[in-house]
């Protein structure tokens, strides 16, 4: 279990995201409309598009290459296709608004 | 343990697994359906993965598919459903006195009922030499991976057995470069599912793909020290090869039950509930023999799977009385079929056509007026319908040579009607065995969940998504359930989430002012809060479109190519292409993009299409610093915008040109940079009718004549070519510009999102166009509305390099730091 900072509220727009990488791992947090983040491997479990680039609707992302619809919450891909990526807890300091990430293993 | 997990652990019985494959799995979540809560179950899977549909294991070695593709119940499916499984873990014996399983890695697990689901092995046949390295067979997803990667390292394959398992593997190795040679046995190629004449066929057809056969061949030996070298046969030939696949058969997997006091045969035993004779321990799927048969296709195992749990939830059932198999080969284009009994014998009658033309050879059985068997090649589309037929058993008498010739049977036909075939069908029968959808799986969908196309059902079941043999029974099942609703247009929205359509939405925001996405998305009661990657997009255009001065587009809202102004290429990285108007460039401009090009080592420096540079293979953070030191506008080469004005030399140089193209071109492409449409727009202009600039495959072409402009509209170069046609013809160049400002605007206007022009014109007709046009004043209205539009565009690349709320976007967050915790 470790636990990195990544950034800062502010480094990310709403209904967009942000990407960085944790050894071999790209990981995206996205920020919803509501304000809450989630970070997800940044791999469509498909043909491995890059989630950050895709459309945030709600609290899913549509893959950029062939419109996969992930939850950025559970990590499970919407019906009818099928699959599942990692997804990663994200936490905010009240105070500073620095984003911390839990990468478990 | 918390208190809940107590009290259920004295009423909850325990069900062992063991195999984590298709029969045991579909049984299991049949379970699951039944009688949720009835069971502890545990899982104990040889492999590692998680249950994966193992006849698409062909698919994955054809290439296109890739093994996660294939997964059918992935890790977070056990999770779900709090299933305890152990994969890469056999279970190596059974205490069938203290109901007991120990693993190979020690694990013990107590049941009250056991299912035995331990499939089969490839045959791999006990020949000298078989034991050597390069020698597998094809059956699992570690026998795909090495295949894979012997065609990296080798170039000759041979694959014995010429069989649906072998066919299939060569078909495989062939597209991964591999040198292939099938062995076979007998005289003719699948012998067990194909007469001699589709046999012969269906060789010619793979010969001419590359595959080589040697046929009547027994293998002796195989030789080489350490990895094969080459295969030996019994008339002492050899043939030279660095990989076997031996595809002769399969044999079910049945030394733990063998062990463990089970009756055996050929499989396991099982009754008509898929009871063994122990009791507790039942049996499903390859490794299962009933009545004497132990099968080896999806869909019996399916249909026993459905038998035994309905019977460990305490659901009533008939029991599983045997299935008829039909086998579809489907393989680079080559269509087959066969089903039941199709070798005719001294009691049977066949009827057949074939033609050697079109390469399509068609065979039913026919035994006491009933269908019993039948082979297709070359076109199986009517595969289903005669599968449904032999199983249905019915009387078929004088309308054989309908059925053949695939001519629907009239009212005055004897047998009965499609709609009483599909009523007399059961419940539980398998319709997709791809994909495993059964008749009311399909009947739920049409009546509970509102699909009444095919499309729909394939995307809600996925019957009919991946071979597409099933497609006829789909559609007969959705007219039999959905009766009068089928075919009728069921109001359609521009998306899942909203049932209005383009025109009512347009209509709507214009008269209620809706001014945001998510306005829209509130006052029309969207079903989804924030709308799809297809409305939003649209929307956002509408928007655009309808108020240009006010509006703020909406960049969440737009694909990836149009937030980040470049095109994604497949794997990351952008393009870059900068505005040339009229592809007229200068030395001073060509150095300028060689010094960029070179100083970021772009990968690829190459002419578009349309005669602009396209810098290919930049990475994302290089993008706006590129963007910069070119200092160049936009080309919108990812945009659904005007694209390019392409030019031919006109009379500048040309000896033909009529008139000045490359100055109209230019004309034409400084005014409308920038602009937006509700898909990209490519113009050209061409200085006489020998028409050099393409203009006539355009969204808009201008075609010089003497003395006059022709406007061609509509035209396109894409999937399907569509010439352009002719709007009007103008002597002045001012007239070719209002006339092509009025009708983009009033395409702009009156189109869909992502509708092309020519899809567009053919939509509404060239005549309706014509007439909106014909009046002038019509005309400089819309051509004022366009630039008020155009008045309010910025250049996209400027607006991201000058505002670093924007170009933060393109870099990654600069880098992790750990934490102590």
């Amino acid at each position: 279990m470790s636990k990195f900072r990544i950034g800062h509220l502010a480094d990310i727009d709403k209904k967009g995201a942000r990407t960085f990488l944790v050894e071999d791992t790209e990981i995206a947090v996205f920020k919803l409309s509501d304000g809450s983040l989630h970070a997800v491997e940044n791999r469509c479990p498909h043909k491995g598009g890059k989630l950050s680039e895709g459309m945030v609707c709600g609290t899913a992302v549509h893959c950029p290459l062939h419109d996969w619809k992930i939850d950025l919450r559970s990590g499970k891909v919407h019906e009818p296709d099928d699959g599942c990526l990692n997804t990663y807890k994200t936490e905010v300091d009240g105070d500073s608004g620095d984003i911390y990430i839990t990468i478990a293993g | 343990m918390d208190l809940r997990g107590l009290t259920t652990m004295s009423t909850t019985k325990k069900l062992v697994l063991v195999g984590n494959g298709m029969a045991g799995i579909r049984t299991i979540e049949h379970i699951l359906k039944l009688a949720p809560h009835a069971y502890d179950i545990t899982v104990f899977g040889a492999e590692p993965h998680p249950n994966y549909n193992r006849i698409m294991l062909s698919s994955v070695l054809a290439g296109g598919t890739s093994i996660e593709d294939i997964v059918i119940n992935d890790w977070s499916w056990y999770e779900d459903n709090g299933i305890h499984v152990y994969p890469g873990d056999s279970v190596v014996q059974i205490n069938t006195v203290r109901k007991e399983v120990v693993s190979q890695n020690g694990v013990h697990a107590s049941y009250d009922e056991l299912i035995m689901a331990t499939g089969s092995q490839a045959f791999i046949l006990p020949l000298p030499g078989a034991n050597k390295e390069g020698v597998i067979g094809f059956r699992d997803i570690k026998d795909c991976e090495t295949m894979m990667d012997a065609s990296k390292k080798y170039r000759k394959a041979a694959v014995i057995g010429g069989g649906l398992l072998g066919l299939e593997a060569a078909r495989g190795l062939l597209n991964l470069g591999m040198d292939v040679t099938v062995i076979h046995i007998n005289g003719h190629l699948m012998d067990r599912n194909l007469d001699l004449p589709a046999g012969l066929m269906l060789q010619r057809e793979l010969e001419e793909q590359g595959m080589k056969f040697l046929l009547n061949k027994h293998t002796e030996e195989i030789t080489g020290k350490g990895r094969v070298k080459a295969l030996r046969f019994t008339d002492q030939t050899v043939l030279e090869t660095d990989l076997v696949v031996m595809a002769v058969g399969i044999r079910p997997q049945i030394e733990l039950a063998r062990n463990s006091g089970l009756d055996v045969n050929r499989g396991v035993i099982v009754d008509d509930y898929m009871r063994t004779n122990i009791p507790g321990i039942s049996a499903v799927g390859e490794c299962a023999e009933h009545r004497g048969i132990a099968y080896g296709l999806v869909a019996p195992l399916y249909e026993q799977g459905m038998v035994l749990a309905k019977r460990l939830a305490g659901a009533a059932t008939d029991g599983y009385a045997g299935s008829v198999t039909s086998t579809k080969l489907k393989v680079s284009g080559v269509d087959v079929f066969s089903a039941g009994q199709f070798k005719d014998s001294p009691d049977t009658r066949s009827i057949r056509i074939q033609d050697d033309v079109d390469g399509v050879y068609k065979k039913m059985v026919i035994k006491d007026g009933q269908l019993i068997g039948a082979v297709l090649f070359g076109d199986t589309t009517d595969g289903a319908s005669l599968f449904s037929l032999i199983k249905s058993g019915e009387n078929i008498s004088g309308r054989e040579k309908e059925i053949l010739l695939g001519v629907p049977s009239g009212g005055s036909g004897s047998g009965p009607s499609v709609a009483e075939r599909m009523a007399a069908m059961p419940d539980d029968d398998i319709i997709c065995g791809c994909n495993g959808v059964t008749k009311a799986a399909i009947g739920d969908a049409v009546l509970n969940k509102g699909c009444n196309t095919v499309g729909a059902i394939k995307s809600c079941t996925k019957a009919s998504a991946s071979c597409g043999g099933c497609k006829p029974i789909v559609e007969s099942l959705l007219t039999y359930y959905a009766g009068d609703n089928v075919g009728e247009q069921t109001k359609e929205g521009i998306c899942g989430c909203t049932t209005y359509d383009r025109d009512e939405i347009v209509a709507q925001i214009k008269e209620m002012g809706l001014k945001t996405v998510k306005e829209v998305m509130n006052v029309l009661g969207w079903d989804e809060p924030e709308g799809c990657s297809k409305c939003r997009p649209s929307l956002n255009y509408y928007l655009g479109m309808i108020w240009p001065t006010e509006y703020e587009d909406e960049r969440v809202s737009k694909f990836t190519n149009e937030r980040y102004h470049a095109n994604i290429q497949k794997d990351g990285t952008y393009s870059v292409i900068p505005r040339i108007y009229g592809g007229v460039t200068s030395p001073a401009e060509l150095i300028k993009i060689a010094t960029v090009a070179e100083k970021y080592d772009v990968p690829m420096v190459k002419f578009t299409g349309g005669q602009r540079l396209d810098l290919l293979g930049v990475q994302k953070e290089n993008l706006p610093k590129i963007w910069e030191e070119l200092d160049m506008p936009s080309g919108f080469g990812y945009g659904k915008a005007l694209r390019t004005v392409k030019t031919c030399v006109g009379n500048t140089f040309c000896r033909f040109g009529t008139q000045d193209s490359i100055e109209m071109g230019i004309r034409l492409e400084k005014k409308l940079d920038k602009m937006v449409a509700p898909a990209k727009v490519k113009l050209a202009v061409s200085g006489c009718p020998r028409n050099c600039a393409e203009a006539t495959i355009k969204d808009l072409g201008v075609v010089a004549i003497d003395g006059a402009w022709e406007l061609h509209v509509g035209g396109n170069a894409g999937v399907k070519v569509r010439t352009a046609e002719l709007l009007c013809t103008v002597k002045t160049d001012a007239e070719v510009e209002e006339w092509t400002y009025a009708y983009l605007q009033y395409y702009r206007e009156n189109a869909k999102w992502n509708e092309r022009t020519a899809a567009w014109i053919e939509r509404v007709g060239l005549d309706h166009v014509k007439e909106a046009l014909a009046d002038r004043d019509v005309r400089l209205a819309l051509v004022e509305r366009l630039e008020v539009t155009l008045g309010h565009t910025v250049d996209p690349w400027k607006e991201i390099i000058e505002d670093e709320k924007l170009r933060k976007n393109f870099t990654p967050l600069s880098g992790a730091e750990p934490v102590a915790h």
